[in-house]
């Protein structure tokens, strides 16, 4: 849904449908419940949700990693399911897991990638060079990967993707679990190889930043569904005016009936002490709403407005916050 | 116009051969870099042949014993290399399951590297290192004074032997590696297999001696079939016809193993 109509995709998922076992005597589990999405060739397309909700699942079908229950997966318009030697030639894959071999050194894994696809040594030898290069590898090229700091390692992944240069790279939680500098490096790297390498990216992530940063189009992906596609600023402005946020003293579960008295403010949710809202036009709404709150004895440490953030795309869309990713109701599928 | 995907279109035996080496290679320098478990994996057979060896030796001497020829040491020789073989190749699966582990796996996987390619890379890597522990257990046998009359064609014999043996039960181990993803259900099963395989024929003891059924079960044992080639070709009197027909029982079971191991990629796409 909301899928705008992308003419000749380099990405293309149609109703996906997923379900794994769950063990003796227990239901399936349900990953994927139609999940549609298309991106155009030369962009960053982003897949935004918590974990569970079926990006990574997604990727695995795509990738050739995985077969669907139903539905189609082309990746530069070669049908997944059914000529995935094709699709594995045509595309480069980061996992959420490492993927190099860490008894061995960052060129060998490297030519050993290079060759795998059929490119002569010489030009494997050259193109390794020139990755290294380009992740700051180059002093580290021939020492073992096991050696490596967490975020070489995920440079090396992402060189490992691009050593054959594809026409499709995923990118599967590309900074999960790396430190805020080593992650802010690698979203210039991917800016940077996205723009050089004339290709077109599948990203998938649970940081609301990281979307915003770098991709050019992006679905929300909730419980094996697409529920709302667009760029970045669409979705955005897709939400009318400000956000209000008002954080309380101390959490009170009037808060939300006193503040639908305002009539300037409409979408109340509560989460803990804070509020949000959203309001046309923020300046006019503050005053009622502080007024209305301290009329109701609640005091007030904070009350900001906002332009609108994908979290608050998120929320609209899901019902649920993402920061708020602890989510229990999520399904832990991604292995 | 040199993009690989240009390049070929389909998996041409030659694609295959070529990847099955890449990937043999890497695997050998991990191996070159680490030998730790080559040597370890020595530890125990070398203790088989000396220790066993001179506590057994008088066994010979039974009535019924019929390989005694030669004393006991060339009797047990062909049985140690082949245990040896069998206990390494049931361990073959943790390299896939290592692989699986760190995520290399997915990644050979969603590359061009065939299947075929990746079950002869770990079975070669398998059967490289028997080769190597098997000539080492022979010359530690010919160190402690065992002499066999077959000679270089006897050794070249045992050599393919546990070559075979190891086909079979690294494809066994990679199979098993594929479908449970466990590292543990792997220890089981390799632990519930190798040792009543090893007793279940004549690796160290001449089945003259045993119990009739064990010889009946032991016929239709991969591990009874190498013992059997190894120790006709290292002994005098070569029946070759016995040679021939246990190495044919032998690849037959290595072609159809390395087949359903192939096979389990197809279980581990659909448990993905």
């Amino acid at each position: 849904m909301g899928a705008a109509h992308v003419a000749d995709p380099a990405v293309e998922a149609v109703d996906l449908v997923k379900s794994y076992p769950a063990g003796r005597n227990k239901p399936r589990i349900t990953a994927l419940r139609g999940l549609s999405f298309a991106a155009a060739k030369g962009t960053v397309f982003g897949l935004l949700g918590p974990n569970g909700a079926g990006k990574s699942t997604t990727v695995k079908i795509l990738s050739t990693l995985s077969a669907a229950d139903s539905g189609s997966a082309r990746v530069a318009g070669i049908e997944a399911a059914t000529r995935p030697e094709q699709v594995r030639r045509v595309i480069g894959f980061v996992s959420q897991k490492s993927g190099a071999d860490p008894m061995g050194t960052a060129t060998e894994n490297l030519l050993l990638a290079g060759r795998l696809h059929g490119m002569s040594r010489r030009d494997a030898v050259a193109r390794a060079r020139e990755l290294l290069d380009r992740f700051g590898l180059a002093d580290a090229a021939n020492r073992l990967v096991q050696t490596y700091s967490g975020g070489m390692a995920r440079k090396l992944d992402v060189a490992l993707g691009l050593m054959h240069r594809p026409q499709v790279l995923f990118l599967d939680e590309p900074t999960t679990g790396l430190d805020p500098h080593a992650r802010s490096e690698m979203w210039a790297e991917i800016a940077r190889m996205a723009g050089d390498e004339q290709m077109t990216v599948l990203l998938t992530t649970h940081y609301l930043e990281e979307a915003d940063h770098l991709a050019d189009r992006l679905a929300i992906v909730d419980q094996g569904r697409v529920v709302v596609a667009g760029t970045p600023e669409e979705l955005k402005s897709g939400l009318r005016g400000d956000a209000v946020h008002i954080e309380l003293a101390q959490a009170d579960d009037r808060a939300p009936a006193v503040l639908r008295t305002v009539p300037e403010l409409r979408d109340i949710t509560m989460d803990g002490s804070t509020v949000r809202g959203r309001t046309d036009d923020g300046a006019r709404a503050l005053p009622p709403v502080l007024a209305a709150l301290e009329e109701a004895g609640m005091a007030v440490t904070s009350a900001t407005l906002a332009r609108p953030s994908l979290d608050d795309v998120y929320l609209r869309h899901t019902g649920h916050s993402l920061d708020a990713d602890a989510d229990p109701k999520a399904l832990e599928v991604t292995k | 116009m040199t993009t690989a995907h240009q390049h070929f279109t389909g998996a041409r035996p030659l694609t295959v051969l070529t990847h099955a080496a890449l990937l043999t290679g890497r695997l050998l320098r991990a191996l070159w870099r680490m030998p730790t478990f080559l040597v370890i994996g020595l530890v125990q057979p070398v203790i088989w042949l000396l220790l066993f060896g001179q506590l057994f030796r008088s066994v010979v001497g039974l009535p019924g014993f019929t390989h005694a020829a030669g004393g006991f040491l060339r009797f047990l020789t062909p049985g140690v290399v082949m245990m040896t073989a069998l206990f390494a190749s049931a361990w073959a699966g943790t390299t896939y399951q290592e692989d699986i582990d760190r995520g290399v796996m997915d990644r050979m996987l969603t590359s061009p590297a065939s299947r075929g390619a990746m079950a002869i890379a770990t079975m070669a890597y398998q059967a490289i290192q028997t080769l190597i522990q098997s000539l080492i257990i022979v010359a530690i046998a010919l160190a402690a004074g065992a002499r066999f009359p077959g000679g270089v064609a006897g050794v070249g014999v045992t050599l393919l032997a546990a070559v075979l043996l190891t086909l079979i039960f690294s494809a066994l181990s990679d199979a098993v590696a594929l479908l449970t993803r466990q590292q543990a259900t792997l220890i089981a099963i390799s632990q519930f297999t190798t040792l009543p395989l090893m007793f279940l024929s004549s690796a160290v003891m001449d089945l003259g001696l045993a119990p009739g059924w064990v010889g009946v079960v032991a016929e239709y044992n991969p591990v009874e079939w190498a013992v059997v080639a190894a120790r006709e070709a290292m002994g005098a009197h070569t029946d070759w016809n016995t040679v021939r027909l246990h190495l044919g029982l032998l690849a037959a079971a290595a072609l159809v193993m390395g087949w359903l191991s192939t096979r389990a990629f197809r279980a581990y796409r659909q448990q993905a």
